[in-house]
């Protein structure tokens, strides 16, 4: 069981109070938050007064006195929100975002907000003006990105689960580099609204947790249609929940997409490991089927088209003239805008709106983002197509595991092929969710991620809580 | 000047109409839609570009546009897109507007009216739906600038006209139909000077039997119908100008100076922004059902043009008469009541012309507290048709109902104005009158004919001018003959 499902079992049954289970995670911060840095800020007193107001209400909704890390790009009102951006300094939320707003109203304890790569733009956490998160089992690695900090505070047991976004694997990377199990939605499953816009069409926000359980119960409290976001779908939300019970892999049509299993795709142990797994899939019953998924090759190159030419436009609004950080000096409107931006966006934010500003340029756009948004809707009949023969894909998560703090930052194509194997999945909109499967010689943990047809959530979760049955992982005790 | 080059040259003019949409609250956000409130007191996440605030899209407003597409006989479309518009500046708040880009709701259709008895159409080349931007309020005595966001995201159709119209007068009467239509939906308060309603026009001209279009200029900053034909003109002018020494004229935007009466150059097209367009990721394509646009198209009114023409075929008026009276959709209903009421088009259309008109300062909103009202004007009229008053009477019971507030039945009462046509009446006063004069009463019968104005005179000052003049007319003709 997942420390988020045994806490709320032990909070029903009055073995600790929320206010105590609350201090005893405010005290694991305090002792690893400084070594690992997830967390950007701690709401210790907010936390503590919910706590407290939580047991003296008694128990009410799906996570109550459960505390969780909110990534810095989601909007809880009156906390400030940064989005790991210098260009945010200051910036409190006039209002909720609606996932946290539900998970408020599920009875959730918010511990504070975690650390992030700028504007969620990196596959490592680096790019952030307040320092790398550390991956809990090495700390000389990455904890992955964007969602570092969401990832490593609960694999730390600084939390036990958290919020993190995914745009082009920004949950699923972060997952496996540390060993949780993290569920990017399938687009429109969860509400946007309050969530700073990386790029529009492919964010969603998820869970991180231990196991697939746990990422169920944050799901079903954030899961569903919004009226504040028109992209959200009127699909009834599923038991994901009892999903996980009931799941079973007997008899599941699970797709190898052999794009993803390339000769040197991934490391050996990786390689290795994604195979004793795909065994252990046939063992229990489930039926392995190669099929081709061809315009995965695209999906880079298409990804950073789209996704910078999205980020370009969202972040126009950063222009220090309602809120945030501003230029001490300027001489006029125009000076004002553009040093408030010159000095407030970091290397990558910078490197991306001009990416993403050429893309949708007159005379290049036919060329880069319509033909990138052609290539992406053919990506995604592909994926449909592929679901009529199975019911799940299996698919490695990265081609390494968590490497080295500074081994790839002089290197932004190498820090992009990271996202090599996640990519697809947002441009398609398809759910998808990562899992430890084992871990490399140097006990780095293995991800391996269960990608799904639009809204079967539940399947995937049901799958990935079936093969936890099946495959016991033993964690060590980190932090 | 304009006149001789008009003898060598044709002007070819289109006009860009924004039309701010009288919704209750925004286009992108639940922000009441209010003019006038105080400096960023109506507005919200999405309005003011907060981090992570996302626009949602209000139906009032399309379906007050989708009014004015069919109105106006537009091909509105299945499946429009909005698409972001980027520039950067300080009443932008989100760096981009959302507008309609290559896929608009609605192409096509057309405008006509009126020009003195000629009727003219312009063709549309499409509408699209928009917001509009905040306002920058700057404070140069105190070197600071301020940003009122109130207006952000207020609901904007933009009404793009093809290159049909050919004179600055036909301009100013193409835009004075489109905000007629406007009010007539109720969709638009269409008040220029405060820019709810704003037109930019793009002038060229070639010389006549020239087919092919020169360099167009968008002439901006026009806020009164005077000022489009005046900066229309000056352009024509400018350009004739440019051409006759030899100059060439640059596709440039030009800002109008109403005070200095000209224009000059705001940026060139090289100067123009690239606003990278592309379709709004977080809004899904606009959809619109033909059976909702059946709906719509059951509620529209009757349009000012339809009104117009129906005016002059069923109560025979005038193209002039036709059109002073549908200026409003009070006007006309007032009319319209009236005419039918007293049953005389034409005693109806007089006398609000030439009297109540001249008490009304605003067709659209005067009529809501003006009284006489159409039934009490009805009445007034009717004392005229059953000859109670004469015209000039009715006249001074008219302006004593507007101070009274008093129907004319009982002003008539109270002030004892009732005509007399009564033959028992005027007989016993004419007698009285010819009795008193007999030397004029000789005079006329041995052939003097003018002193019959005397005895008229006499007559109705005997009856303080309160015979119907007519009747009194012919009963003195026969008294005087004896009769």
């Amino acid at each position: 069981m997942g420390r988020l499902s045994e806490l709320k079992e032990n909070l029903l049954a009055k073995k600790l109070s929320c206010v105590e289970a609350t201090q005893s995670f405010l005290a694991a911060i305090e002792k690893l938050n400084p070594k690992l840095n997830a967390y950007l800020e701690v709401f210790t007193e907010r936390a503590l007064e919910r706590a407290k107001k939580l047991d003296t209400n008694g128990p009410s909704g799906r996570l109550w006195g459960v505390p969780l890390g909110i990534k810095d790009m989601i909007s809880i009102q009156g906390e400030e929100l940064n989005a790991s951006s210098k260009i945010l300094k200051g910036y409190i939320a006039p209002r909720s975002a609606t996932v946290t707003e539900r998970l408020a109203k599920e009875g959730a304890i918010f511990l504070g907000r975690t650390n992030c790569d700028e504007f969620a733009m990196g596959s490592s956490n680096e790019n952030t003006p307040y320092g790398v998160v550390a991956n809990p089992y090495d700390h000389s690695r990455t904890a992955g990105g964007s969602s570092g900090g969401s990832a490593a505070c609960v694999r730390a047991n600084m939390a036990v689960g958290s919020l993190g976004t995914d745009t082009g694997g920004s949950i699923r990377l972060p997952a496996a580099f540390c060993g949780l199990v993290g569920l990017k939605p399938t687009y429109g499953r969860v509400s946007r609204s309050g969530v700073i816009a990386f790029a529009s069409s492919l964010d969603q926000v998820g869970p991180f947790a231990d196991d697939a359980l746990d990422c169920a119960e944050i799901l079903q409290a954030i899961a569903g249609n919004d009226a504040r976001d028109a992209t959200t779908m009127p699909v009834p939300v599923a038991d994901y929940v009892g999903a996980c019970q009931r799941g079973q892999l007997k008899g599941l049509k699970i797709g190898l997409p052999k794009e993803y299993f390339l000769p040197n795709g991934m490391s050996p142990e990786i390689e290795k490991t994604t195979q004793t797994t795909i065994d252990l899939l046939k063992k229990e019953g489930a039926e392995l089927v190669e099929i081709t998924l061809p315009h995965t090759k695209y999906g880079i190159a298409v990804y950073y088209l789209v996704a910078t030419a999205e980020a370009a436009s969202n972040l126009s609004r950063y222009d220090g003239i309602r809120y945030g950080a501003r230029a001490k000096t300027f001489a006029s409107m125009k000076d004002l805008i553009v040093k408030t931006r010159s000095e407030g966006f970091g290397t990558e934010v910078k490197r991306r709106i001009m990416l993403g500003t050429f893309a949708l340029s007159s005379g290049y756009y036919d060329a880069f983002y319509a033909k990138a948004q052609f290539v992406r809707s053919k990506m995604q009949a592909e994926f449909l197509e592929a679901f009529k023969k199975v019911d799940l894909i299996f698919a490695p998560v990265s081609p390494s595991t968590a490497f080295k703090i500074g081994e790839k930052m002089n290197d932004p194509l190498q820090m992009y092929l990271s996202d090599i194997y996640t990519v697809c999945v947002n441009l398609a909109g398809m759910p998808g969710a990562s899992f430890p499967i084992g871990h490399d010689s140097a006990g780095l943990p293995i991800g391996a991620q269960f990608i799904g047809s639009p809204f079967s959530e539940a399947k995937i979760l049901g799958a990935v809580a079936a093969y936890e049955r099946a495959a016991p992982l033993t964690r060590k005790v980190l932090g | 000047m304009i006149d001789e080059i008009l003898k060598t040259h044709e002007v070819i003019i289109g006009l860009e109409v924004h039309a701010q949409l009288k919704t209750k609250t925004k286009l992108m956000s639940a922000a009441k839609n209010v003019y006038g409130a105080a400096p960023n007191s109506s507005v919200s996440t999405p309005c003011t570009g907060m981090p992570g605030a996302l626009p949602t899209l209000n139906r009032e407003a399309v379906d007050m546009a989708v009014q004015m597409a069919l109105a106006l006989g537009c091909e509105v479309q299945p499946v429009s897109i909005f698409s972001r518009k980027h520039y950067f500046y300080p009443d932008l708040p989100k760096g981009y507007q959302i507008s309609q880009f290559d896929r608009p709701y609605a192409l096509g259709g057309s405008v006509s009216f009126y020009q003195k008895d000629e009727k003219k159409t312009v063709r549309l080349q499409r509408i699209h739906l928009e917001e509009d931007a905040g306002k920058n309020l700057h404070f140069d005595d105190r070197g600071i600038s301020l940003v009122d966001l109130n207006r952000s995201s207020v609901p904007l159709i933009e009404i793009v006209s093809e290159p049909d119209l050919r004179s600055a007068a036909d301009a100013a009467s193409y835009l004075k139909a489109l905000r007629l239509v406007l009010r007539y939906l109720d969709i638009c308060e269409g008040n220029l000077e405060e820019g709810n309603f704003r037109c930019d026009a793009n002038v060229s001209i070639r010389k006549r039997g020239e087919t092919k279009l020169n360099t167009r200029v968008e002439l901006k900053n026009i806020n009164s119908f005077r000022n489009l034909e005046k900066a229309i003109v000056y352009e024509i002018e400018r350009q004739f100008e440019a051409y006759s020494n030899g100059e060439t004229i640059v596709q440039e935007t030009r800002l109008w100076d109403a005070e200095k009466n000209k224009s000059q150059s705001m940026r060139s097209k090289e100067e123009a922004a690239d606003y990278r367009y592309f379709p709004e990721p977080d809004l899904l394509p606009l959809r619109l059902s033909s059976s909702h646009l059946d709906v719509i198209r059951s509620k529209l009114p009757e349009l000012p043009l339809a009104r117009m023409e129906r005016f002059m075929r069923d109560y025979a008026r005038s193209a002039y008469d036709a059109d002073v009276l549908t200026a409003s959709t009070a006007l006309a209903d007032y009319f319209e009541f009236v005419a039918k009421q007293i049953n005389d088009t034409t005693l109806a259309s007089n006398f609000i012309q030439t009297n109540v008109l001249a008490k009304i300062q605003d067709v659209e909103k005067d009529f809501s507290n003006f009284y006489p009202d159409a039934k009490a004007l009805a009445e007034l009229l009717a004392k005229v048709k059953d000859k109670t008053l004469s015209l000039n009477m009715a006249k001074e019971v008219f302006e004593e109902m507007m101070l009274s507030k008093a129907s004319a039945t009982q002003i008539i009462k109270d002030k004892n104005l009732a005509q007399v046509s009564d033959e028992g009446a005027l007989r016993t006063a004419l007698q009285k009158v010819l009795d008193a004069n007999p030397v004029q009463l000789a005079e006329y019968r041995s052939g003097k004919d003018k002193l019959f104005g005397f005895f008229m005179g006499q007559a109705q000052k005997a009856l303080q001018g309160k015979a119907d003049p007519v009747s009194l007319k012919a009963l003195l003709e026969r008294m005087l003959k004896g009769e």
